[in-house]
């Protein structure tokens, strides 16, 4: 890269920003922010969650205006006044959060955000050209609902890329994807800017940064705290410039576990949904005080197989789930949690929390066995002080133990679902997603309070599509790949080579136990 | 801003019935006060608007807890007319052995007869995943066609000169009425307690919390293990028993006797009492109060002011069209685009 384009000639940069200031109430989330993007330039922005990057890409994209400030696009002052301005500028964003309709295809989906519509002959066309070319597969027919989100972000990328930007914004677009196909993606995004597009690429992966991005300007409480050539830092200089102090590493001692707690024999489970997922001879074991990581790519059965572990699905037969060594394949969500199961699931609002209800009352969702019911009257003054401790333990930023469940931020929320899961005793624990959008201090939290349940006896059982982390805190690693489990092995077994591979679905190449099946 | 949408939607509610009716050459003074002050200025209108008001909360109340939960029972009316055939069949047929115990089993009998009419939509909907909304709907029209092949046949006075109607129910078998010279009976205590009653439910219960997930996010009913299915009873049987309790209220209480017709359509118009109350017991107690005003302010101009009855029908639709605007605009910014 380093050889890449023409040499940014010091002609005008493709967008600068000049003293961008916002205030929302008391709160100064963008100060006096200069930033400079050179056409062809991989620009990171880097920051804990709440240091005031969405608000600046927010402005940048033209959803909110600025207090003051000002922004020059391409040398030439601009009122960014609205996301369709935005995009004709040639101005393009992948959100973090999708604004897409479940009942409509995806090829509707994209034909709905173009500012020019296209015929949807050619435009199935067109999608099908771009997801190819960029290693993105979705099929423009395909309706959104039923979509993991992996899949979801993947159709997000194929739109903007389909407006031909000059910029690009993108929101932590890797966590979805194989290692193999971040290679690719990084590719892809090296061609764009050899092309003389711009990037700005918002993420919390220091390793991605170092290795794609040409400047990283990093954002701490709203101001720039500094500016960097990744390449010429290292993970901890980078992570100390975002968080103004040292971070800590995980680490798991090696510990013996227990008895198995969490058993899935043959766990086959058509799916019920016609875009689903059916999951096929699922075999897996975890013990007590282990850790056991299941990698893959989104959309492939992650959702299901969660589903039939929680109970918010029913097994055809009951000792498909055995928990704690009772029979729980037929057994419903409440019973499970009788048995010890605790859950934390992919999203957060509106499935692990209610929105519009207060975090006291969030507490009562999973918490009504465990003291916050009793004999069918609500325990308000027992879940407000679950809720408090719960607060106080994680360091839950919030405004109270009464504030609403939507108020919170995304990594706050997290931690406040993660912790009331922990604080309800669990034998068993099954967690998806548990670091998705959460930046780096809170996601540290919740990896090392999952290390002391494990440490504590508990059987963890972790669902993620981030294999750093599944590497930083798991014993064992499983790959799930079409519907099917691969062996749980040990984690230094498994290269972030052989469990791309097995994302494939071929596991044998790995050294997995699982036969290999042809066509996957 | 929410709880001002109301007020703000029974303000212009107002101002277009007092333009709608100078449009029509009324002196809008006047018809104000023919509308809003009249039926109000004696002991038996008052008695009057207590009266009407006391159907429309009990069937709001009822059908309110199931809205919260996402059940949609539309069909409160003919719960309220299934409520009234079993409640006065009991006190038709068994008042003289019941005694004074006549009117405690016919409101349990009422209770029982709208809980068993909402029942078949419950049962349908839990079994074959049917949508209670239409089974709900049709069931009134079921239960009113029911009520009329009762009184034209089996059930009609042999005294009573071929009109299609009962006999009149003892006084053991009517609700007893609270002020000397008005109509409204011990009806209205029943319905300010279930208020309260549902006001308890919904905000202390562990049966009411779940209620509240299961509407305001289905995926964490699911993820916490609430029940779908007993969800959906419980609303349902809230729903049809309120309202089957409603409807006996009025047949032995105002009316004395079941005849075809025995609600002006309270059932209906409490799902709109429902809505401009927010689904809140305080808000039902006041929404039913303002269309009960809105049925008598109708009769009075069709008196007075020789409007035709469907002008109380005019009112209540705008209440409820300018309800729901407010609801728009209030979540919805209007923007111009260029195109």
């Amino acid at each position: 890269m380093t050889t890449a384009g023409p040499a940014p000639a010091r002609t005008a940069p493709r967008l600068a920003l000049r003293g961008i200031s916002k205030r929302y109430g008391s709160v100064l989330a963008n100060d006096s922010i200069e930033l400079e993007v050179a056409p062809g330039e991989i620009h990171a922005i880097l920051g804990e969650n709440g240091a005031g990057k969405s608000t600046l890409m927010k402005i940048v994209y033209g959803v909110t205006e600025p207090d003051s400030g000002s922004i020059e696009w391409q040398g030439a002052a601009v009122d960014i006044r609205s996301p369709a301005q935005a995009r004709r500028l040639g101005i393009a964003m992948v959100f973090q959060h999708f604004a897409l309709f479940e009942t409509l295809t995806v090829a509707e989906n994209i034909a709905l955000a173009l500012d020019e519509p296209s015929p949807e002959s050619q435009l199935a066309a067109r999608i099908e050209e771009v997801s190819l070319r960029y290693g993105l597969p979705i099929d423009p027919q395909h309706v959104l609902h039923g979509m993991s989100v992996g899949e979801r972000q993947r159709v997000e990328i194929v739109r903007c890329l389909l407006q031909r930007p000059s910029l690009l914004i993108m929101d932590e677009p890797t966590s979805v994807l194989t290692p193999q196909a971040v290679r690719v993606l990084f590719q892809t995004l090296r061609q764009l800017a050899s092309e003389g597009v711009s990037i700005l690429y918002i993420s919390h992966k220091l390793d991605e940064i170092r290795e794609l991005c040409d400047v990283a300007t990093i954002l701490r409480n709203g101001r720039v705290s500094g500016s960097a050539i990744p390449r010429e830092e290292s993970n901890a200089s980078l992570a100390r410039l975002m968080v103004g102090g040292e971070l800590e590493e995980c680490v798991l001692m090696p510990r013996e576990a227990g008895e198995v707690r969490l058993a899935l024999t043959g766990l086959t489970l058509p799916s019920s949904d016609p875009f689903g997922t059916s999951l096929s001879d699922i075999n897996l074991g975890v013990r007590g005080g282990e850790i056991v990581g299941i990698a893959g790519v989104s959309g492939n059965g992650q959702k299901e197989l969660v589903a039939a572990i929680s109970g918010e699905t029913l097994c055809a037969a009951a000792g498909a789930v055995r928990l704690c060594g009772i029979d729980a394949g037929r057994a419903s969500p409440v019973r499970r949690r009788r048995l010890g199961l605790r859950f934390v699931p992919e999203e957060r609002l509106g499935r692990g929390a209610v929105d519009e209800m207060s975090l006291a009352d969030n507490s009562i969702l999973t918490g009504a066995d465990s003291g916050l019911v009793r004999h069918g009257m609500l325990q308000t003054r027992a879940a407000r002080a679950f809720a408090r401790a719960t607060i106080d333990r994680f360091a839950v930023k919030c405004a109270g133990e009464l504030a609403l469940a939507e108020s919170l931020s995304g990594g706050n929320l997290q931690k406040f679902i993660v912790g009331r899961e922990i604080r309800l005793e669990p034998k068993v624990m099954l967690v998806a997603q548990p670091t998705w959008g959460v930046d780096v201090g809170a996601a540290l939290v919740i990896r090392q309070a999952l290390i002391d349940l494990r440490n504590a006896g508990v059987a963890v059982l972790v669902i993620s599509e981030e294999l750093e982390e599944l590497f930083s805190i798991c014993d064992r690693i499983a790959v799930i790949a079409g519907g099917r489990l691969s062996a749980a092995m040990p984690s230094s077994k498994w290269t972030a080579e052989t469990v791309g591979l097995s994302m494939t679905g071929v596991f044998e190449a790995a050294g997995g136990s699982e036969p290999l099946v042809a066509g996957l | 801003m929410r709880i001002a949408s109301s007020p703000l939607a029974a303000l212009l509610m107002l101002l277009t019935g007092l333009v709608t009716l100078s449009a029509l050459g009324k002196d809008p003074i006047a018809a104000f006060n023919v509308f809003f002050i009249e039926p109000f200025s004696s002991i038996y209108g008052i008695g009057e608007l207590l009266l009407k008001a006391t159907p429309l909360m009990l069937c709001a109340l009822g059908l309110s807890l199931g809205y919260r939960a996402n059940v949609w029972n539309i069909g409160a009316e003919g719960q309220l007319t299934i409520g009234a055939i079993a409640g006065s069949g009991v006190g038709l047929f068994y008042g003289g052995v019941l005694g004074s115990w006549a009117l405690p089993v016919m409101l349990l009998a009422g209770i029982l007869g709208g809980m068993a009419w909402a029942a078949i939509p419950a049962l349908l909907r839990t079994r074959f995943n049917t949508s209670e909304i239409f089974v709900s709907l049709m069931l009134v029209y079921i239960a009113q066609l029911f009520l009329s092949y009762l009184v034209h046949g089996p059930w009609r006075d042999p005294a009573g000169q071929n009109f299609p109607q009962s006999q009149a129910l003892a006084d053991n078998a009517l609700v007893p009425t609270l002020i000397e010279g008005a109509r409204v009976t011990a009806g209205l205590w029943m319905a300010l307690g279930l208020a309260a009653l549902s006001w308890w439910f919904g905000s202390a219960t562990a049966a009411g919390f779940r209620m509240r997930v299961s509407g305001m996010a289905p995926a964490a009913a699911a993820y916490a293990g609430i029940s779908a299915r007993g969800n959906i009873w419980l609303a349902m049987m809230i729903g049809g028993g309120a309202a089957g309790l409603a409807g006996l209220l009025e047949v032995a209480g105002p009316i004395g006797m079941l005849q075809p017709v025995i609600s002006p359509g309270y059932g209906f118009t409490a799902i709109i009492v429902a809505f401009v109350g927010r689904l809140h017991p305080v808000g039902i107690v006041l929404g039913s109060l303002l269309m009960s005003a809105l049925y008598l302010g109708g009769e009075s101009a069709q008196i007075e002011l020789q409007l035709p009855s469907s002008v109380s029908g005019v009112f209540q639709a705008a209440l409820l069209f300018f309800l729901l605007a407010a609801e728009l605009f209030i979540h919805f910014r209007l923007r111009r685009t260029r195109r």
